[in-house]
């Protein structure tokens, strides 16, 4: 059961060959043993998991069951969900109890999927190892030193250990793909607009994007069904027509181009991660791909602007944490000032801060041309590389991440080295992009490799396609962690 | 790009982030190299640039003037933060610190 997929599971659960409460008991029985050590999980609600389990043995009983009907999902504690906590993984947000649903949950509750639990993250999902999280690191479940990375390190964590049976993410400069990258697991930040962003709690609104994490690229796409979809109530959502993103898995691949951007495989990119990087193309070649040499010359700003235009959105956004709506209060203050001064000192970690501050700097009175403008006309060049890209090749292909998984600890003091562990994915949400992270095999120090498809806008469905026939013909995304209980 | 205490102190207050002199001394030092990195821009020219503050050319929509949220005051009010193990509320309202005297 914990290696199958999606497909299977469904197949067997309608066929009545195991409950959807004996499946939600067996993770949450995997969660009690495993979470202790590995701390995937920042909230669970048993009962709840268990009451929704029930209800969606109701509709397999009744014939009434859709794809993911009975399925247990682990959920990015980014979602608000009616009745759960949902912290952000933020202190400020501690006791919070969502009163409302995201439409992302809304949309797995509809489809009869369980919601095993809240994931955890990156304070506020600003992060690459999930180190600034309040409630503890996530270990790394192929090397318990290693991050798992982050914003959506628990939920790449959960997938990878079978502590779930897939679960969501959020990507706003990697955080889907570099967390699935360094887990050996599949993810897919799609293209902007496609996911609502209702109730999914605001970082860098014009870059922020949800999408599933998995085991494979087919499990992918079925979630992606549930997911994506128009929202009315977020404004950014797109208006176009329902897709069936599994509906081109199985088309061969000869002829695809597949474009190599040099600046990918320039000076920075470990040997390890190259070396699997180029075995994977060599097996696309094998697949009937064609490879086509191409640049992108603007992406090496993506990493500055990036942090122009993500901290001045998130010094916007988080400016609701005031110590009097909702959220932490610092107990102790003199005037109203201080009350505010206090209850957001003490209430966010130290990355939030700091990218607080940068905000706040490169938004105020003097800097605005020097620093948001500036930034808002970069990424349009950095855009137009795309643009110009896709006009040679139909998928652009690279390393996710520089290196595989860095130790616990290891980038904790330096808060540029850490920004540069996301190098390769933030160009792509900076032109709104989708693109997608599959294990392309391991480092000489055995933890996993990923190898990033980035598609043309709404190209979800031929990305998928790449990626299945890929997982197809290798078997990394197979392969399962030591020491998991298997 | 070096920043002074006294820029961070601004920022610092700007948006309301209370700090102690140790923690601007240290924010200096990581903030100075941040915008070292950031920095990279400066050189790029953008003349004629338009900036793109969107990833989609989307317009904002519009929607008939109607109710759309149902009243759930009670379920907010249990929200409110807590003193003591309680929501701060007293007849359907929010109570927050006084400010005015």
């Amino acid at each position: 059961m914990l290696n199958s997929s999606l497909q299977q599971l469904g197949d067997a659960l309608r066929a009545g060959k195991i409950s959807s409460v004996e499946l939600t008991q067996l993770y949450l029985g995997r969660i009690a043993e495993l979470n202790p050590a590995l701390n995937a999980y920042i909230t669970l609600n048993p009962e709840t998991s268990l009451d929704q389990a029930r209800r969606a043995d109701a509709l397999l009983a009744g014939g009434k069951a859709q794809p993911l009907t009975g399925i247990p999902v682990a959920q990015k504690d980014i979602f608000c969900a009616r009745g759960w906590r949902t912290t952000c993984g933020s202190k400020m947000l501690e006791n919070f109890i969502a009163p409302y649903d995201a439409h992302v949950i809304t949309q797995f509750n509809d489809a009869g999927a369980v919601n095993l639990g809240k994931t955890n993250m990156d304070e506020f999902a600003m992060g690459s190892s999930n180190e600034t999280s309040h409630f503890g690191t996530v270990k790394n479940p192929w090397d318990r030193n290693a991050v798992p990375g982050g914003s959506s390190g628990g939920a790449a964590c959960a997938v990878a250990a079978r502590l779930c049976a897939a679960a969501t993410g959020t990507d706003t400069g990697g955080s889907i793909r570099q967390p699935a990258a360094l887990c050996g697991i599949s993810g897919i930040k799609p293209t902007y607009g496609t996911v609502s962003r209702y109730g999914m709690i605001a970082f860098a609104s014009s870059l922020d994007q949800a999408g599933p994490m998995a085991r494979s690229a087919e499990d992918l796409s079925l979630l992606l069904n549930v997911m994506t979809g128009f929202d009315e109530r977020d404004s950014t959502s797109l208006q176009r027509d329902k897709e069936d993103y599994a509906r081109d898995l199985d088309k061969p691949l000869a002829g695809l181009r597949i474009g190599l951007p040099r600046e990918f495989f320039a000076e920075g990119l470990s040997q390890d991660v190259a070396g699997c990087v180029n075995a994977a193309i060599d097996e696309y070649k094998k697949l009937g791909a064609t490879i086509v040499d191409i640049s992108l010359p603007n992406s090496k700003l993506a990493v500055p602007v990036y942090y122009v235009l993500a901290p001045a959105e998130a010094s916007s956004n988080l400016s609701r944490y005031d110590g009097v709506r909702y959220g932490y209060r610092a107990p102790e203050y003199g005037d109203l000032t201080e009350m505010y001064e206090r209850s957001r000192a003490q209430g966010f970690g130290e990355e939030v801060k700091r990218r607080i501050m940068i905000g706040t700097y490169v938004l105020s009175h003097g800097y605005y041309d020097a620093y948001y403008l500036q930034a808002q006309k970069i990424r349009r060049l950095i855009a137009q590389d795309f643009d110009d890209a896709f006009k040679l090749c139909d998928v652009i292909m690279g390393p996710t991440s520089p290196s595989t998984a860095f130790n616990l600890g290891e980038k904790g003091d330096d808060p540029v080295q850490m920004y540069l562990s996301d190098i390769y994915t933030i160009a792509v949400n900076l032109a709104g992009l989708p693109g997608m992270s599959i294990p392309a095999g391991f480092g000489s120090n055995g933890r996993p490799v990923g190898l990033q498809i980035i598609g043309n806008y709404f190209a979800e469905a031929q990305m998928l396609n790449v990626a299945h026939q890929y997982q197809l013909a290798t078997d990394h995304h197979d392969r399962a962690p030591q020491n998991i209980g298997l | 790009m070096s920043l002074t205490n006294a820029d961070v102190r601004k920022v610092a207050r700007l948006a309301r982030l209370g700090m102690t002199e140790t923690e601007i001394e240290s924010a200096r030092e990581q903030l100075s190299g941040i915008f070292d990195l950031i920095a990279e821009m400066q050189a790029v020219d953008t003349n004629g640039i338009t900036p793109m503050s969107h990833a989609q050319d989307v317009t904002q929509r519009l929607r008939e003037d109607v109710v759309t949220e149902t009243d759930q005051r009670e379920l907010f009010q249990s929200l409110a933060p807590q003193h003591q193990g309680s929501p701060q509320v007293e007849a359907g309202l929010y109570l927050v610190p006084q400010v005015i005297e």
